[in-house]
């Protein structure tokens, strides 16, 4: 089990530019896109912080940004961190983590077809929930729809 | 049943299984790709009951919410109601009377109970045994009888509220639960008589659809999935809400994998209520049944994470709040979906009569998956 603190050390060694929040529930760290993929891989398969387990992942949008949100934990010591990454709105491109954690493979589908993000060496990146042909991304907060959205 | 028959380029047969198949339990269309019986591979195409429920949070506000989120696991109303009213109280940081904590707790065993018999039966019913279903109706309608006195419905209860819990226990209501209780422990037998020791069953269910340890994490499995595959999910134990830390009860772990395991496991986890109930109903505090709040709730900015242990697994609720009378930003992690994910590896190699073993004991519920 480890604590924020041995997070913030080992983090910090691995990206110096990671930017850490503690005023939620857990352990908040803001990476740049090009560091995260080899930061993750590190922590998965570190024998110290070993998050093995992706029990959630989404997305984020922030009307200038995306940003898509990672929640991990270890199956083994249960301590868990939330990695973030910030993400351009018109190009949003991040590589995939679906052959770290192999739930990830839906959950980075559903993101793409719902904020339009590419994850790039996803091994099928297509729809999930919508039809194939639908146009644009309806968990964008620009997304209109004047058909299906029933406006509360 | 919905069939469209397609050779692939290899020569394997593509079929589809659903979205109308009594199997799915549901409207889940899986596109199945077989080489002889052989599944090579299983595609879901999900959506056929997508509406949107994470859009449609963000104009409703932190009362409302919670009403959309019966309707995503409908079996496991109560306790997805739960998870909600936990997070907005996490962000308003509430204390909620004790005599609420208790008919939450009560309220979440009795659905954890409701489900599981409902899995039970039609489980056994995909597996071609039609008796269980009448059995295991018997004593889930004892269950919606209660809910039905005190909360007013028999599905999407909205009883939970942020604060505690909309209305006061029926008079009748501890009464009930404990005749429940004593005709339950009766019943309990036949449900072992007639399927558990069965050779038939035995012999669809044992070694079937193995899913290792590791792969359970890796998928993200949680709940029975997870347990009969020995890995420890349960947040009751893991991170305990309400009064969970207050009662003695064993979190099931097995370690076969095996769909006959996961059946284990969950016959295990209703015994388990039944003891967490015992120990809670005589025990009922007087006293408030909800903490005083404001009438328009407004969340601090910022970000709340709640997980709940549902039926099928572990729920999560994660608010993005910007400080308004609506959440910013509202996912739910489903258990369904991620265990469902799991299924392609599960019965690659195995024959088709297997892969509905294999669904029967995920316990998926469709609108969960899509929500």
């Amino acid at each position: 089990m480890m604590t924020n603190e041995d997070f913030k050390i080992k983090i910090a060694g691995l990206v110096p530019s990671a930017i850490f929040d503690e005023t939620g529930e857990w352990l908040n760290v803001l990476v740049d896109f090009s560091f995260f993929r080899s930061m993750v891989q590190q922590l998965r398969s570190d024998n110290d912080t070993n998050l093995d387990y992706l029990f959630c992942l989404t997305c984020i949008d922030w009307k200038t940004h995306l940003t898509v949100v990672y929640h991990l934990s270890s199956a083994a010591f249960r301590h868990n961190i939330v990695v973030k990454v910030n993400l351009d709105r018109n190009n949003p491109e991040i590589e995939t983590v679906c052959d770290i954690w192999r739930g990830a493979e839906l959950f980075e589908r559903e993101v793409y077809e719902m904020f339009g993000v590419t994850f790039l060496n996803h091994p099928d990146l297509r729809r999930l929930i919508l039809p194939d042909e639908w146009n644009g991304w309806p968990l964008r907060k620009d997304y209109e729809d004047p058909i299906n959205m029933i406006k509360l | 049943m919905f069939e469209e028959i397609g050779i692939t380029q290899e020569g394997d047969l593509m079929i589809n299984v659903g979205p109308q198949h009594p199997a799915t339990h549901g409207v889940l269309h899986l596109v199945l790709t077989l080489n002889g019986e052989i599944i090579k591979k299983v595609d879901p195409h999900l959506g056929y009951i997508h509406r949107s429920i994470e859009k449609m949070c963000e104009s409703l506000s932190y009362r409302q919410f919670i009403y959309v989120t019966s309707r995503m696991d409908y079996l496991s109303a109560h306790i997805n109601n739960h998870a909600c009213a936990l997070c907005v109280e996490k962000g308003l940081k509430v204390e909620v009377p004790l005599r609420a904590q208790y008919i939450r707790v009560i309220m979440d065993e009795l659905t954890r109970i409701a489900s599981h018999e409902l899995w039970w039966s039609a489980m056994s019913m995909d597996l071609g045994a039609f008796t269980p279903y009448f059995l295991a109706f018997r004593e889930r309608e004892r269950i919606n009888e209660i809910m039905e006195e005190t909360c007013g419905a028999r599905l999407t209860m909205n009883y939970m509220v942020p604060g505690g819990v909309m209305t006061d226990l029926h008079p009748d209501f501890q009464k009930k639960v404990k005749t429940f209780i004593q005709q339950y422990k009766l019943r309990i037998h036949e449900y072992k008589e007639l399927i558990t020791g069965n050779v038939i069953f035995q012999n669809r269910m044992k070694g079937v659809g193995y899913l290792s340890k590791e792969d359970a994490i890796s998928y993200g499995c949680t709940g029975p999935v997870a347990r009969a595959s020995g890995v420890k999910s349960d947040i009751r134990k893991i991170a305990p809400y309400d009064v969970y830390d207050k009662v003695d009860f064993n979190e099931v772990i097995e370690t076969g994998g095996d769909c006959f395991t996961r059946y284990q496991v969950r016959i295990e986890e209703m015994n388990e209520s039944i003891r967490i109930i015992e120990q809670l109903i005589d025990n009922i505090p007087e006293g408030d049944i909800q903490a005083k709040t404001k009438a328009v709730l407004k969340l601090p900015k910022g970000e709340f994470y709640q997980r709940v242990e549902t039926a099928r697994g572990e729920l999560g609720v994660y608010i993005v709040s910007e400080g308004a009378a609506q959440p910013y930003r509202i996912k739910f992690r489903s258990p369904g979906f991620s265990n469902m994910s799991a299924l392609d590896h599960m019965v690659r190699g195995s024959k088709i009569g297997d892969f509905i073993a294999t669904m029967g004991t995920l316990d998926l519920v469709i609108p969960d998956i899509d929500r």
